[in-house]
């Protein structure tokens, strides 16, 4: 018999001839939020704060410069060239001389100092911020290798709860939900930010 | 119904983490005298415990999350074998691979063919309980492939050619200049001015890692949850660690416990609210990763899914301990327990430590083989009101007390005392006659308010660090019939 | 209202002067007390040990014994919760089902002390007199089972001359747990320490709960460090008064018997 002939098989003993119908879940939790969406933007920037990650709003028109300058407080003097944006980034968002990822062997991502991301979805409550692999998402590695990481979003992209934020995404997607920089609680649980994952967090908030 | 009377086998001996060497209160006898362990580990739960309080008394739904929690693991479990059919046929249309394994030495066998098929002798690893359950990197080993843990404690642990102490922080018996002297005696080329700043030890340890993951290209992962009708996988964690390992090598093999299953995708809004702020006590972890089977251009282009049973089916036949099964390994229970914060992780002898370890390894491996881990509690409750799927761990606990018990061949003197007190107890003249004959002890203390501290086994036992009170000359029934004519 | 009292097999055996506070209280406050005289245990340490099966006719003998009462009150959150979620269901797992409801509905009209007194007899102040400093230790199945929340303290505020005093990390377990406490002897006697360190920090005369055998434990710890801090159950505090009090330290109880 296969391993797994053999597992369903105890799985069906286990559970015996009569079993009962599963009860129905009830999820009369918190399916949305009702707050207004300026205040949806205060939390989302409070909980991001929190994980100090650095958030500063701007207008659409103002989205290249304010990247820019997160970038140079970010990373101090740089190349434009050490910067690299998803694909999906629209042209007049981009930071000058920012090279787009042309699907080079993901390792090689390693060398860029910065990278510039839109996102799938922001959800307010506990500051997360979901990439899906989209070309405005960019690949996975991407958002991980280079050692600062931008991301910017837009407002009506902010949700306020974590259900709201699941129904908006594709399932099949490569999804990462971002909440903070990398960090680590390993020893003597406490926090420090910037592990293996970009060390430096900026969301730019378009509204 | 038990597993054994339907003869459903419990994980193997002889292989994987779930069997100590010592029973409890003999290996916790070590653990209780080491001052420095118990310093850190009252420093450490008692941080993680305040942060957990605050996050989940801002969430005003608590309940009712706990609930759904509560009610879809038990969803789950009524239609386990469904569920993973499900979820092998969407992981398989998805481009994955499902191997199914009925114990420890089965997964270990066919992850070392998996790695072995690359052609590469290392691998890389997120932290999982499983692969630590089945003792893995073990096998690994003796396949003469090296795996590297990622996760920073689990490095430390591995440095330091230790074991894990607790599910989510394996490392938290360790204190920052412990782990300074770990890093500094065995990771090459680490700085020598090291100094103990956390900040300085997880960059010493980004350092270490960084080469191997980019070199990386098979990488062994667990999961927290998979979704059964979309064969979403998901891993929740801090460091980017997992990030590396799920998104950089060529070859992905994930190997996960059958119960991690879920029914649907709308039910990771349930568990994604409860386990960050039940583990580390965030509202959310920083990193967690979702992906159904292969993406073209994006992270590995090969996956297989590992399916573990290893006495989890055991498990699930025994009607009251199955809910253990619903456990999303938060830990919460170990950072309450007053047991676990003063013997540590160690004395559980199995990589489940604190109370879930204490219900789930003994059904695991057969009560048994564990038979001292039930007791490992004083009943106390903290375990059942933190736990974020509302698994009644004390009434878990008593029920495999009953069945250690039960299962014994022959009576031996504790059993005999019971079967004697419980004679006793239900017959109200027996009991009077046992309370007078309990009442003579007062004469072991000529005439002083406590019993002398130097009494035979098993009341030794108490009075070697508590005193005794005298019994009294008269019980209280006795006292209110002479003074109530009865 | 006539109150049947389930004094405890350990109150009963070893401690009686917590069962004659609880009576004597009772009393004072107006109710008529019984005590019915066929009762023994409630079968919580043979449940909580794994001897199930052998509590089945200790539960038998406790829904006998207390057959008709109208109200069960007992000084003992433990005990009490053991009624509540245990006695049922080890009947109802030994196939004795007719026990199983009498017991379920019997644990309906069965309270812990400091519930009785606030949420069926309404009362917080019970005219109690107590010169003396006192912490209160919430034990574990009187705060997680029972959610007795503050009616304790509640009660422990009105009493005249107490001075009442907070024990830091109240909620973390004394280490007693039954047969633990033997099984587990060191472990239980890291947790007992820990308790006693909290309580010796608050530089009370009194350490009071509403459990006797989480007090024995605590207390016979206190006693063997000669600490001088003694502890007296939540009922004998509760029924004392300026007639029937001993401000002295002192072992023996502060109602007469």
């Amino acid at each position: 018999m296969s391993a797994r002939d053999e597992i369903l098989g105890r799985i069906r003993t286990a559970l015996g001839p009569d079993r009962a119908a599963p009860a129905e879940v009830r999820r009369d939790y918190r399916l949305t939020d009702d707050r207004s969406p300026d205040e949806l933007l205060d939390v989302l920037t409070d909980r991001l704060e929190d994980y100090r990650a650095t958030v500063v709003r701007c207008a659409p028109s103002e989205v290249a410069a304010t990247v820019g300058s997160a970038l140079r407080t970010a990373l101090g003097e740089h190349s434009p060239a050490d910067v690299v944006v998803a694909p999906g980034v629209p042209a007049d968002r981009r930071p000058d001389g920012a090279v787009e990822d042309d699907g080079r062997p993901a390792v090689a991502l390693a060398g860029y100092a910065a990278t510039v991301t839109g996102v799938a979805v922001a959800i307010a409550e506990t500051g997360t911020l979901v990439l899906d692999g989209s070309p405005l998402s960019g690949r996975r590695a991407l958002s991980l290798l280079p050692d600062c990481l931008v991301c910017v979003v837009e407002a009506a992209q902010v949700v306020g709860s974590v259900p709201e934020g699941l129904a908006r995404l594709d399932p099949l997607a490569p999804l990462t939900m971002i909440s903070g920089p990398s960090a680590t609680s390993d020893i003597e649980l406490q926090r420090v930010e910037g592990v293996h994952g970009p060390r430096t967090l900026v969301v730019v908030l378009v509204a | 119904m038990t597993a054994v009377f339907l003869g459903i086998p419990t994980a193997p001996r002889g292989v994987g983490h779930l069997r100590g060497d010592l029973s409890f209160p003999d290996a916790a006898r070590d653990s209780l005298r080491d001052g420095q362990l118990r310093a850190n580990l009252g420093h450490a739960t008692a941080t993680i415990r305040g942060k957990r309080a605050a996050v989940v008394g801002e969430v005003p739904d608590w309940a009712e999350l706990r609930e759904a929690g509560r009610a879809i693991k038990a969803a789950t479990m009524a239609r386990l074998d469904e569920h993973l059919i499900a979820l092998e046929e969407q992981v398989t249309a998805r481009g994955g691979t499902v191997h199914w394994a009925s114990d420890a030495t089965e997964a270990n066998e066919i992850v070392t063919r998996l790695v072995q098929a690359t052609g590469t002798d290392e691998v890389v690893k997120v932290k999982s309980m499983a692969t630590q359950e089945i003792g893995l990197n073990e096998a690994l080993e003796a396949a003469g492939i090296a795996a590297h843990e990622t996760d920073l404690a689990e490095l430390i642990v591995q440095l330091g050619e230790d074991t894990p102490s607790h599910i989510l922080v394996p490392a938290i018996h360790k204190n920052r200049a412990e782990i300074r002297e770990i890093f500094l005696r065995t990771m090459p080329g680490v700085d020598p001015g090291l100094t103990d700043d956390p900040r300085k030890l997880a960059m010493a340890a980004r350092a270490h890692l960084r080469e191997r993951f980019l070199r990386a290209r098979v990488a062994i992962s667990g999961a927290n949850f998979a979704v059964a009708e979309t064969g979403t996988l998901a891993v929740v964690e801090s460091e980017g660690n997992g990030r590396m390992c799920l998104t950089l090598p060529q070859t992905l093999i994930t190997v996960m416990g059958i119960e991690k299953v879920v029914p649907t995708w709308r039910d990771l809004e349930v568990f994604l609210q409860l386990l960050p702020r039940s583990s580390t006590g965030e509202r959310m972890n920083p990193y967690t990763s979702l992906w159904a089977g292969v993406t073209p251009g994006d992270g590995p282009q090969e996956f297989h899914l590992v399916l573990v049973d290893n006495g989890r089916t055991a498990v699930l036949a025994d009607e009251v301990g199955r809910e253990a099964l619903h456990c999303i390994r938060c830990s919460a229970c170990l950072n309450v327990c007053p047991v676990y914060e003063r013997a540590g992780g160690h004395a559980y002898g199995s990589v489940y430590p604190g109370p879930i370890g204490a219900v789930l390894s003994p059904q695991l491996t057969g009560i048994e083989d564990n038979a001292s881990l039930p007791y490992a509690s004083s009943l106390c409750g903290a375990c059942y009101d933190v736990c974020p799927v509302a698994i009644d761990i004390p009434s878990i606990l008593v029920h495999l007390r009953a069945e250690h018990v039960e299962a014994q061949q022959h009576a031996g003197p504790e059993a005999l005392a019971f079967r004697a007190l419980s004679k006793a107890m239900s017959n109200p003249r027996l009991w009077r006659l046992a309370q007078k004959a309990a009442g003579l002890g007062r004469f072991l203390a000529w005439g002083r308010p406590t019993l002398p501290a130097a009494l035979p086994p098993p009341a030794s036992r108490w009075t070697r660090t508590r005193d005794l009170p005298t019994p009294p000359k008269e019980t209280f029934t006795q006292a209110w019939a002479r003074e109530h004519g009865g | 209202m006539k109150v049947a009292l389930f004094a405890t097999c350990l109150v009963d055996t070893m401690v009686p002067q917590v069962a004659m506070a609880t009576a004597r209280l009772l009393e004072r406050l107006g109710h008529e007390v019984v005590v019915p005289p066929g009762q023994s245990c409630c079968g919580q340490m043979h449940v909580n040990t794994g001897y199930r099966r052998e509590a089945v006719p200790i539960v038998a003998n406790h829904v006998r014994a207390f057959a008709g009462a109208e109200a069960v009150v007992a000084p003992s959150g433990s005990c009490v919760a053991s009624i509540h979620h245990q006695q049922a269901a080890v009947a109802r797992r030994a196939g004795e089902h007719a026990l199983a409801e009498e017991a379920a509905a019997l644990a309906d009209r069965t309270w812990e002390l400091s519930q009785f007194l606030v949420d069926v007899l309404g009362v917080t102040d019970v005219g109690a007199y107590y010169p003396h400093r006192v912490t209160y230790h919430p034990t574990c199945h009187s705060l997680r089972m029972l959610k007795v929340a503050d009616r304790p303290l509640q009660l422990l505020r009105a009493v005249r001359g107490l001075d009442l005093v907070e024990l830091p990390a109240a909620d973390q377990c004394c280490g007693f747990g039954g047969t633990f406490a033997v099984k587990n002897a060191e472990t239980s006697t890291a947790m007992l320490t820990d308790k006693m360190a909290n309580v010796l920090s608050t530089h009370a005369e009194v350490c009071t709960a509403g459990d006797a055998s989480c007090l024995m434990h605590i207390g016979g710890g206190l006693s063997r460090l000669r600490s001088g801090t003694r502890t007296v159950h939540l009922a004998e505090i509760l029924a004392s008064t300026e007639e029937a009090v001993t401000p002295h330290q002192s072992t023996t109880p502060a109602v007469p018997a």
